[in-house]
């Protein structure tokens, strides 16, 4: 029947396009860089009609699709929620050696968590419920990364 | 048949080359916002929402999960559909099968793309069989050029059709606050623009834009109490046929006759020309407004030119065709296909400002994707 498969030379071609992308920020996203940026400070925004505070910011409040436009300047501290040690390297993702630590912050004066590294501490001594707090780059550039990672505190 | 629905609200953005200040996420709350002010309604009234981009185009895959903020979407049933330059009129009729089935009484269907953010023409390529037709044939302008030559050798039309065309679409724009492109020009601009692929010339050619539409969709019940004119749904029809580029007809538009006359035969409609009071087509390129009008029964193979030449499709003609704009003017392309919905919609709703058309009763709409997709709905003022 299909006697010609036995036979048939088997290929694969390579793909050529190569997509460039980049995103606007928008101006909520744009506004919490900028005070990180300039100011080394992280802030968050709070819905008028329910309270809840947003830290990274939100465009609209995910419970009343209000415009959560109080800003709060955070204190920068919080507490680990839950993490993993990553053992694994993926540098194209990851700008870290393994083994590295990654997890949830629960950051005071904000409702939710923020995900970051955490680092200046062994990995087996990092512990759910630890008090950590940001430590930021010196030379920041307005990204995710001008926060170098969370340390624990004291 | 489902149950009867109608359209109750709209919202669009201003829509740009490039929103600096928006966020994919940002020009989705502002269509949103604005659906549910026209509607007169708050988050809380939409059971389900129905959400669409193009596949590849801001390399962020997941949009029902990153913008469920700007979409209101927290713990509300949500569908991601995508089908290319359909996709805006299969995330409409997506929301119309929702409530149309009777398990969804307030659905809203969203469409939105960040053009500015990749390379257009390279995300678009990705759509073509990568063994075969990628390097040869594949991009948005040079199908749409060779299916216009085949037309012009077979019926005569010319360049200057087309042109006419381009004309009408872009000076429509300056009517409509919302439009990306507003530039008067004449046939002769359009003639003497610069040549992208024979026979198509920058001024016959969609822009790429960033921009965002909204359409919430209502049962017959809660239509009739929350709107004082709603745009009643009377057909939605989709066909595809793609298989490879070299497969198809390339005279007329085989998808957009079958899904039209399959539309039409729900709708009741059996003299398009005459019975329809406005249409919001979408038509990629200026030449498609010429050729596209005969698989739409508007007249035999061959015949659109005659008709184009005297005007039927002005503002001021028999029907009126794009009063918006359309696709040359703005085409921000997850949502294009879904502002021909809203745009037809406004018209029955009486809300379509400087540019309605008086006393509308029966609008066309259609979408337009892969090659060659065709989605048509058929929206009137009179319960289907």
């Amino acid at each position: 029947m299909s006697d010609w498969k036995n036979d048939v030379e088997i290929m694969v071609h390579e793909g050529k396009i190569s997509v460039p992308y980049s995103w606007t920020v928008g101006s909520t996203l744009s506004r919490f860089y900028c005070e990180l940026r300039d100011n080394g400070k992280i802030w968050a925004n709070r819905c008028p009609k329910c309270g809840t505070t947003f830290v990274p910011p939100k465009i609209k409040c995910i419970n009343c699709y209000e415009e959560p436009h109080d800003w709060v300047e955070l204190p920068g501290t919080g507490t680990v929620e839950t993490y993993t040690v990553v053992r694994y390297e993926e540098p194209s993702m990851h700008p870290r050696k393994a083994p590295f630590v990654y997890g949830v912050i629960k950051m005071d004066g904000a409702d939710t968590g923020m995900v970051h590294f955490i680092d200046e501490v062994a990995p087996e001594d990092v512990k759910v419920g630890m008090r950590v707090e940001a430590v930021l780059e010196d030379e920041r550039e307005g990204n995710i990364l001008d926060i170098k990672h969370f340390r624990p505190i004291g | 048949m489902g149950k009867r629905v109608g359209i109750i609200g709209v919202g669009q953005t201003h829509h740009a080359a490039k929103r600096l200040d928006a966020s994919g996420t940002e020009l989705i709350a502002e269509a949103v916002s604005r659906a549910l002010d026209d509607a007169q309604l708050t988050i809380k009234d939409i059971d389900a929402i129905v959400v669409g981009n193009m596949d590849h185009f801001e390399n962020i895959n997941y949009v029902d999960m990153w913008a469920v903020d700007g979409l209101g979407a927290c713990m509300k049933p949500v569908f991601k559909v995508t089908t290319g330059g359909t996709t805006g009129t299969t995330v409409g009729a997506c929301g119309y099968y929702h409530v149309a089935s009777g398990l969804f009484d307030v659905v809203m269907a969203v469409g939105w793309e960040k053009n500015s953010e990749s390379d257009t023409q390279a995300a678009i390529s990705t759509c073509a069989n990568p063994t075969l037709e990628r390097d040869p044939f594949a991009g948005a302008i040079g199908p749409l050029a060779t299916e216009y030559s085949m037309y012009m050798k077979a019926f005569g039309a010319t360049e200057e059709d087309a042109a006419m065309v381009a004309a009408r679409d872009r000076n429509n724009a300056l009517r409509n606050p919302y439009a990306h492109s507003r530039q008067e020009v004449t046939v002769e601009d359009v003639l003497n623009s610069p040549m992208l692929s024979y026979p198509i010339k920058f001024l016959d050619m969609c822009p790429r834009s960033d921009g965002s539409c909204a359409v919430i969709f209502a049962c017959e019940e809660k239509a009739k109490k929350l709107c004082p004119r709603p745009a009643w749904v009377h057909a939605s029809v989709v066909r595809h046929d793609y298989t490879h580029f070299g497969d198809l007809e390339w005279k007329f538009m085989p998808t957009l006759e079958r899904a039209s006359a399959a539309a039409y035969k729900l709708a009741g409609i059996t003299n398009p020309l005459k019975e329809f009071d406005v249409a919001e087509l979408y038509l990629p390129a200026s030449t498609c407004g010429v050729k596209w009008m005969d698989s739409l029964w508007f007249c035999e193979h061959g015949g659109a030119p005659a008709l184009i030449r005297k005007g039927t499709f002005e503002m001021d003609g028999e029907l009126p065709i794009n009063p918006s704009g359309g696709v040359i003017s703005t085409n921000p392309i997850g949502a294009t296909a879904l502002i021909r919905i809203g745009e037809g919609a406004w018209q029955i709703m009486g809300r379509a400002g400087e540019r309605q058309v008086e006393g509308a009763k029966k609008a066309l709409c259609t979408g337009f994707g892969g090659c060659s997709w065709s989605d048509v709905m058929i929206l009137g003022a009179d319960l289907p």
